[in-house]
């Protein structure tokens, strides 16, 4: 376990170091390289967050108000796959209740929650900008339009 | 640049890549070769081209016929008969409605569609987005040309002062003006920022614009910068739009190789650097100074004003912040003339606007029209009508800090003045366009959810008042409120509007204070009796 945790340190600065050689240590690159980091460690681990305030000469206090101000950040652990589902208006007057409803239940947790086995995070999230084909879900960096609730079994299916 | 003699496009809009369009695209690739055609052909992907309902589609130019929707499986015989016989496919076409037979889409819109006008996406859909080349012969880079060999900075923003133009972003405020107040600042440095953090609700003209065309905005971005005097530019793109910051990080990188972007564009002294800068999905980022404040790596809470980024922006120095469709217009200002562009729309709101028609109509989709159409035409014309011939109740503009308009109010003329005395707003260009079993509440309490998630904290009107209002609402529509919660409601909204430190705040009442203005009499119904009167709400409390 303990070496484990180590190696999973390591993997955190790595991805640090990469972010912060590909963007430069300028402060206008500070939220491009909390989201590079947050993507390939999957979030921002406190770990992450000191390598960074390291590096970029920024506090730790600065670090930890922007990474949870902002919603693609998260500085807690997620699910191996988010779903985010769309609730803004154009959704919701296509239908997305329905599917809100049936996707709550399908997964048997609430908005912001993570299953049990770590498979899958919900959170809702404002408009995603493809409100022509609502109601939307995204699934990673997949976008699922005009679902219906009978297709979600199936779309969450192809997610192993 | 290379002849061809046809050119292939297939749309690459979300619900296109959705319905297969990368797999459409590979398949044409492999069958051009097949045929040894790819020295005559051009192929590649556009964006969104502004018709859903048979995606995805294929559209082979000069016949400009459209194909749609294609599966895979359709290609060989699409290019054997397009592309090598030379015959159209007729049994692929896209269904034209009301013509029939082999008529080109687009002259086809052309004569069904005469109000609309098309400045800003005009070339969306049209050139490949990821070519400079491209991008050049459709009239590209002539406007900074023109700027840079034979206009003065003052020029530049007389031309752009005299055009009219207003800003696209909601508010409305006389583009050249702000050009000159940045200009005549004084600071070290100066900055032009491209707001392409779209993120108001229903509204998707930016990535469109972005997608579609990314190079119109650079060229705007460097005409801006040579009139007000920067140096170095960002485009704040949304985090979620992550093929619009592809399209861009290329497009900088085939503007810097044409030296049309960096060092001494054109062969002129003047030098321009420009960023691309990702968000980080936070809606507030859409009010300029919190995406300011975004860029500089803080959370992007809104600052106060005055002083305003014209003189006191990024990094403290003098800053242009606009909006991509707003930029979009520039360069076809410069290249056509103030006068040509002031044709167009109405006297005080010239030019067009881009709206997103959406909700329970016929046809959803994209159009770009002349200021000062109206609603009625809208649904009409664009809409084709209500869906299953219901009939129209509301309108939601411009997203969610947008105004609900009621049907009395569909023949007032769209442009932001008469819709300012109408006592609505035009906001940022969504139309949610909603039928008799829409229930107000139930909309209000949506649009006010929005903004009690997306309040960034700063302030307490905004941040407890989205709060309690959406308390209400969700009492109104569960049957538990009371009457006065209607007054405490009426208060919310008006302290909301006069309290609240930036625009989001200032917004967020305007539901609440659109339905008591308009559809008192539902509201009352949910209180009073109990009854949601088009059965949309719970009215869970009724049993207790």
């Amino acid at each position: 376990m303990a070496e484990d945790h180590k190696k999973n340190g390591k993997v955190i600065v790595q991805a640090v170091h990469e972010a912060v050689k590909r963007y430069g240590t300028s402060k206008d690159e500070l939220i491009p390289i909390l989201n590079e980091v947050n993507r390939k460690v999957g979030y921002l681990p406190g770990e992450a967050l000191e390598e960074i305030s390291r590096q970029m000469k920024v506090p730790k206090s600065q670090l930890f108000s922007v990474a949870t101000f902002y919603h693609m950040l998260s500085t807690k652990p997620r699910g191996r796959h988010v779903i985010q589902f769309c609730e803004s208006a154009p959704c919701h007057v296509a239908g997305g209740r329905e599917v809100w409803n049936a996707l709550r239940e399908e997964l048997n947790i609430q908005n912001g929650e993570t299953t049990p086995d770590g498979k899958w995070t919900l959170i809702t999230t404002s408009c995603l900008g493809v409100c022509g084909v609502g109601p939307v879900i995204v699934i990673d960096n997949d976008v699922f339009g005009n679902v219906t609730p009978d297709q979600l079994r199936e779309i969450l299916a192809r997610y192993k | 640049m290379k002849a061809y003699r046809s050119m292939v496009l297939v749309s690459s809009d979300a619900k296109s890549m959705q319905s297969g369009a990368q797999e459409v695209y590979q398949r044409l690739q492999e069958e051009i070769r097949a045929f040894k055609l790819e020295d005559e052909i051009s192929l590649s992907m556009v964006g969104d081209i502004g018709r859903h309902d048979a995606v995805p589609l294929v559209i082979v130019y000069p016949e400009a016929v459209i194909y749609g929707p294609v599966k895979p499986e359709d290609v060989h015989y699409l290019v054997e008969e397009h592309l090598y016989k030379g015959r159209i496919a007729t049994c692929f076409q896209a269904p034209v409605k009301e013509l029939s037979g082999r008529i080109a889409w687009l002259s086809a819109r052309k004569d069904t569609l005469p109000a609309e006008q098309k400045i800003v996406t005009g070339r969306a859909g049209i050139v490949d987005p990821t070519s400079i080349e491209d991008y050049i012969v459709h009239d590209g880079y002539q406007a900074l040309g023109k700027a840079l060999s034979s206009m003065t900075p003052a020029e530049v923003i007389e031309e752009i002062e005299k055009s009219g133009l207003r800003g696209r972003g909601g508010a409305g405020f006389p583009t050249g003006t702000k050009w000159r107040f940045v200009a005549k600042a004084s600071g070290k440095k100066k900055y032009v920022v491209c707001n392409a953090d779209e993120s108001e609700p229903g509204t998707f003209k930016d990535r469109l614009i972005l997608e579609g065309d990314p190079f119109n905005i650079l060229e705007a971005m460097t005409i801006a910068a040579y009139a007000i005097g920067a140096s170095e530019g960002y485009i704040y793109v949304r985090g979620e739009y992550g093929l619009a910051q592809e399209r861009l990080l290329n497009a900088i990188h085939e503007a810097e190789r044409m030296g049309m972007l960096g060092k001494n564009i054109f062969g002129s002294d003047f030098s321009f650097h420009l960023h691309v800068h990702s968000g980080a999905g936070a809606y507030i980022c859409g009010e300029e100074t919190a995406l300011l404040e975004s860029i500089e790596g803080k959370r992007g809470e809104p600052r106060a004003r005055p002083p305003y980024p014209t003189t006191n922006g990024l990094w403290n120095q003098p800053t242009l912040v606009n909006n991509v469709e707003t930029l979009a217009n520039v360069p076809a200002i410069l290249r056509n003339g103030a006068g040509w562009f002031s044709k167009f729309g109405t006297k005080s709101s010239p030019g067009t606007k881009v709206f997103t028609i959406l909700g329970n109509v016929n046809v959803t989709g994209l159009i770009e029209v002349p200021m000062g159409i109206t609603l009625r035409e809208i649904i009409a014309i664009y809409g084709k009508g209500m869906k299953n011939g219901a009939s129209f109740k509301l309108a939601q503009t411009g997203g969610s800090s947008g105004s609900i308009i009621p049907a009395s109010l569909q023949d007032t003329p769209m442009d932001f003045d008469s819709y300012r005395n109408a006592g609505v707003s035009l906001g940022s260009g969504a139309l949610l366009i909603c039928d008799e079993d829409t229930c107000v509440v139930d909309l209000a309490r949506v649009l006010v959810n929005f903004f009690r998630f997306e309040s960034c904290g700063k302030c307490s009107p905004c941040r407890i008042g989205t709060q309690r209002a959406y308390d209400i609402l969700t009492n109104i529509s569960e049957g538990t409120a009371l009457m006065r919660d209607i007054d405490d409601l009426k208060m919310l909204s008006e302290n909301l509007t006069e309290l609240s430190n930036c625009g989001l705040g200032q917004t967020a009442g305007t539901p609440v204070r659109d339905i008591l203005n308009h559809f008192r009499a539902e509201v009352e119904t949910h209180i009073r009796l109990k009854v949601c009167p088009t059965g949309v709400c719970p009215m869970s409390g009724r049993k207790v």
